[in-house]
């Protein structure tokens, strides 16, 4: 007997679950925000308007998005290899060192179209440095990579504070955080390009690294889907032994997809440190590493998946300020509470609602779950 | 002898569009053992689920002793005395024998009482019915067949008087089989009603009184055992005539293809399974491994596959001497040995994958599939359709997940995959479990194409019917040892009894 329920068309694979799981997750949402006293309608007004309705909105919500596809793409380019890289967090940190020195070093001598490109390249080889012995010991020792990132985020949040306090600090300066970057690393805002469509996105932090996401984005749909490495990480990531049989190398492939999972986790780090405050500080990553968990699984690993996934995030993220700031019973922690109950819904309970979409569809219109009218396919 | 143990009158079961079961009508009658054949996906094992309380029925009627019943949960159907013995069996492992039969039915919080009591009880029924079984023994020592009559005890200790056995010989010897038939016969005797189900037509003719045989969800016929035939099951399974015996021509073999000598190979747990085993393969020849299941016999072949390492011995291909100790699977593709691993959901195949990844699984690598950086999916595509239709792999679609082709398709996925890459040497394992009678016939043929082809064929299989009607030469395994060489003409018994391990003293050449 196979299973009883078939594949769903993409669109609902894709669109309609993940809407309803997000449909769920802000009802439960309203109910917390009607529970301390204030009108949830009122709520989802202002995040939307917050996010989405002015240009300084807009560019806060896409700066945001750009973090969380990054992240989101490292968690899903290890996802398809059947590992859970949570050590973004740890990664991006560590890349931003790169980009750091990137940036300290050559800003006074190159433009920032060449220190740009060097710091992509530090950003990704530091990131990737950082999760080269968490994927050597899962590889060679089968140490669980779950366990040893989370040390490793641990390990990475301590050596940024040592770094930041006795390596990068401006003498004579309190804050732990290096010296502003001079002109050879300004790279470019996007307020012009938005301006040009008609939306003033004056003094947010929107920046050409948001094509880099993008580009990025693309790149991680040819390299899973269009490439011999993808196919045999997906071949690993749904059965090793699948692998071992089609003369995959396990230890290498394991190590390969970790370096690119982080080494996409490490570009993240471009974003904030290059693009909005010329300056390495502490907690730069700000929690955007976990958050790449829940794009990812909301996204369903797929590219366009994390993109609309990550913008969601980012609106969460830049709305969910505004409500803080507007209602005064909602705090910034019951922010974090609705972004949590989204990851919840969105990706804990991923499966909820399946078989009941499932089961619509397939006797609804049961061609368009590729079932014939009698059972398939018997030779 | 009229009187009803099981009626079930119109019952039908859809899973979303799939109609697994339509208007079925079966009546068991008390006291005798009645047999449901079909090929795999017939319905057969929705039709016990319902009757066992794992799924309801859309609609229909059970019932029990003449009266209708429902039966919603396995404790239900326990109540009304019924038990199942499940194809896997659902048995604690490190629990002892008589801790598997109380498990769900300890009686009381504190253990002492439940475990006197069923010590017992055990005790009688072991008296009653022959199922002699050490109650302290731990399950993960025990012998296969002992671990299925623990099955059948925790049945009994629950009181049932009708039995259901899905599937139960797949993982026994002729002689445990032989054993558990004599079982089911006393049970019988003893005045209970067996459910047996199989698609092993050989089974039925030997141990059932009645036969109802089911096909694409429909109960297509029921038969007295004694008043059919072999024949007529076949083609009531199938739907159509079907070919039981390979027409095959003399074999004609030539040079050798493929040489293991002296191969040990040792698993994790630090036991010599595969022990100083040495045999040939010659080109235009089909050697069947025969063998109870865990003798060696998987070892062995993936030994030879490149999958694991050897401890000791030497492999030659082609006359060439292969590197046994630490081998890489590309390489042995490339020098002309071709794998279809027992475990096609696991290794063979990848199940999520949709079917025209399936099919270069293994052989991605090769320079025809490349373009520049990117694979050439175009090409990959074409190579799929082109197999579908060689090998009439229904439905002809390469985009479809491979999950949602049935047993003898996937199965077909992969033999396509490996017998198009015109390999010199064909190491096949287990190429009929699970598949329907129709796909067997195919697979059979394609075989014996390789062999007169002049490929040399190695196959293993538990199945002796199947090893005998396919092979040239046949050797037996017992105990990761090469125990005998027969012809393809030795009787079932003999092969019996060297795979059982009676016959040790040979010499192994």
């Amino acid at each position: 007997m196979s299973t009883p329920y078939a594949k769903l068309p993409l669109w609902a694979d894709y669109g309609l679950i993940p809407l309803i799981n997000l449909a769920v997750a802000f009802l439960v949402a309203g109910l917390v925000v009607l529970l301390v006293g204030e009108s949830p309608i009122e709520a989802v007004q202002l995040m939307l308007k917050g996010a989405f309705g002015s240009g300084r909105g807009i560019g806060y919500t896409l700066y945001y998005a750009t973090n969380f596809i990054f992240t989101g793409l490292a968690v899903a380019v290890a996802f398809h290899g059947g590992l859970f890289n949570i050590g973004g967090e740890g990664q991006a940190s560590v890349a931003g060192v790169g980009v750091a020195i990137v940036c300290l070093t050559f800003d006074s001598i190159l433009p920032w179209w060449i220190t740009y490109p060097l710091a992509i390249v530090a950003a990704a080889i530091f990131g990737a440095a950082w999760v080269l012995i968490p994927a050597w010991l899962q590889a060679y020792r089968g140490s669980h990579i779950v366990i040893t990132t989370i040390m490793f985020n641990f390990i990475a949040a301590s050596l940024m504070v040592y770094l930041l306090v006795n390596v990068f600090k401006a003498p004579g300066q309190m804050a732990p955080e290096s010296r502003p970057f001079l002109e050879g690393a300004n790279i470019p805002s996007l307020e012009p390009l938005l301006g040009a469509l008609g939306i003033s996105a004056r003094r947010t932090p929107l920046n050409i690294t948001f094509f880099l996401a993008l580009l990025a984005s693309f790149g991680v749909w040819l390299l899973i889907w269009r490439t011999k490495l993808g196919y045999e990480i997906r071949t690993m990531g749904f059965s090793p032994k699948a692998a071992l049989y089609a003369g995959i190398g396990e230890k290498r492939t394991i190590i390969i997809t970790l370096l690119i999972s982080a080494a996409l986790a490490g570009l993240m780090s471009l974003n904030p440190i290059m693009g909005a405050q010329d300056r390495i500080q502490l907690n730069f990553v700000g929690g955007a590493g976990f958050v790449g968990i829940a794009v990812a699984l909301m996204g369903r690993s797929h590219p366009i998946g994390i993109i609309f996934a990550a913008v969601l995030f980012g609106m969460l993220y830049q709305g969910g300020a505004e409500i803080a700031f507007e209602m005064p019973n909602i705090t910034r922690e019951m922010i974090v509470v609705i972004m949590g109950l989204v990851i919840f819904f969105a990706g804990a309970l991923e499966h909820m609602f399946r078989p009941f979409v499932q089961t619509v569809f397939a006797s609804l219109r049961p061609r368009s779950v590729g079932l014939d009218a009698k059972p398939a396919g018997e030779a | 002898m009229a009187e009803k143990a099981i009626e079930l009158i119109g019952i039908n079961k859809s899973f979303g569009a799939v109609r697994a079961n339509r208007d079925i009508q079966l009546s068991v009658e008390r006291g005798t053992i009645h047999g449901v054949i079909g090929e795999n996906g017939a319905g057969k094992s929705t039709l016990m689920s319902i009757l066992y309380g794992f799924y309801q029925a859309d609609s229909g009627e059970i019932r029990i002793g003449g009266k209708p019943v429902s039966i919603k949960t396995p404790n239900e159907a326990i109540a009304h005395g019924i038990g199942m013995v499940h194809q896997h069996f659902m048995l604690v492992e490190n629990f002892t024998v008589l801790e598997n039969i109380i498990l769900g039915a300890e009686g009381s919080a504190l253990l002492n009482s439940g475990i006197a009591r069923a010590r017992g009880e055990l005790h009688r029924l072991e008296q009653e019915y022959g199922l002699e079984v050490d109650p302290d023994a731990v399950i993960e020592d025990l012998a296969v067949g002992l671990q299925q009559r623990v099955e059948i005890l925790k049945a009994f200790y629950r009181g049932a008087e009708i039995l259901i056995l899905d599937e139960p010989t797949g993982v026994l010897t002729p002689a445990e089989a032989d054993h558990l038939f004599r079982i089911l016969r006393r049970l019988k005797d003893e005045g209970k009603t067996v459910i047996l189900i199989t698609h092993k037509l050989r089974e039925i003719m030997a141990v059932t009184d009645n036969v109802s045989v089911m096909r694409q969800g429909t109960m297509v016929a029921t038969r007295k055992t004694s008043e059919t035939t072999v024949e007529e099951l076949a083609e009531l399974m199938v739907g159509r005539r079907v070919l039981l015996h390979v027409e095959k021509g003399e074999a004609r073999p030539g040079e050798v293809k493929l040489s293991v000598r002296d191969l040990t190979v040792t698993d994790q747990r630090k036991v010599d399974v595969v022990k100083n085993v040495s045999f040939e393969v010659r080109a235009g020849e089909i050697v069947g491994i025969a063998g109870v299941a865990g003798n060696g016999q998987s070892e062995l072949i993936e030994t030879i596959a490149g999958l694991r390492k050897a401890t000791r011995g030497e492999l030659t291909l082609n006359g060439r001497k292969v590197e046994i100790i630490g081998v890489r699977q590309g390489d042995l593709r490339d020098q002309g040995l071709a794998h279809v691993p027992e475990d096609r959901h696991h290794m063979g195949l990848v199940l999520q994958f949709e079917e025209y990844e399936n099919a270069i699984l293994g052989y991605h690598d090769d320079a025809e599939f490349q373009k520049g950086l990117l694979m050439d999916l175009d090409k990959v595509r074409h190579a799929a359709s082109s197999m579908i239709e060689k090998y009439d792999i229904r439905p002809p679609n390469p985009r479809l997940k491979t999950a949602n082709f049935s047993g003898g398709n996937q199965q077909k996925i992969v033999l396509a995959r490996e017998i198009e890459q015109d390999p010199s040497v064909l190491v096949v394992g287990q190429p009929t479990r699970g598949v329907d009678v129709g796909a067997i016939e195919f697979i059979h043929r394609r075989l014996i194409e390789m062999r007169d082809a002049g490929k040399a064929v190695l196959l293993v299989s538990v199945e002796l019917d199947e090893i005998r009607s396919l092979s040239d030469r046949i050797l037996v395994m017992f105990d990761g040892r090469i125990v005998g060489e027969r012809g393809p003409d030795a009787s079932e018994g003999e092969l019996g009894l060297l795979m059982a391990g009676v016959v040790q003293k040979e010499a192994a050449e």
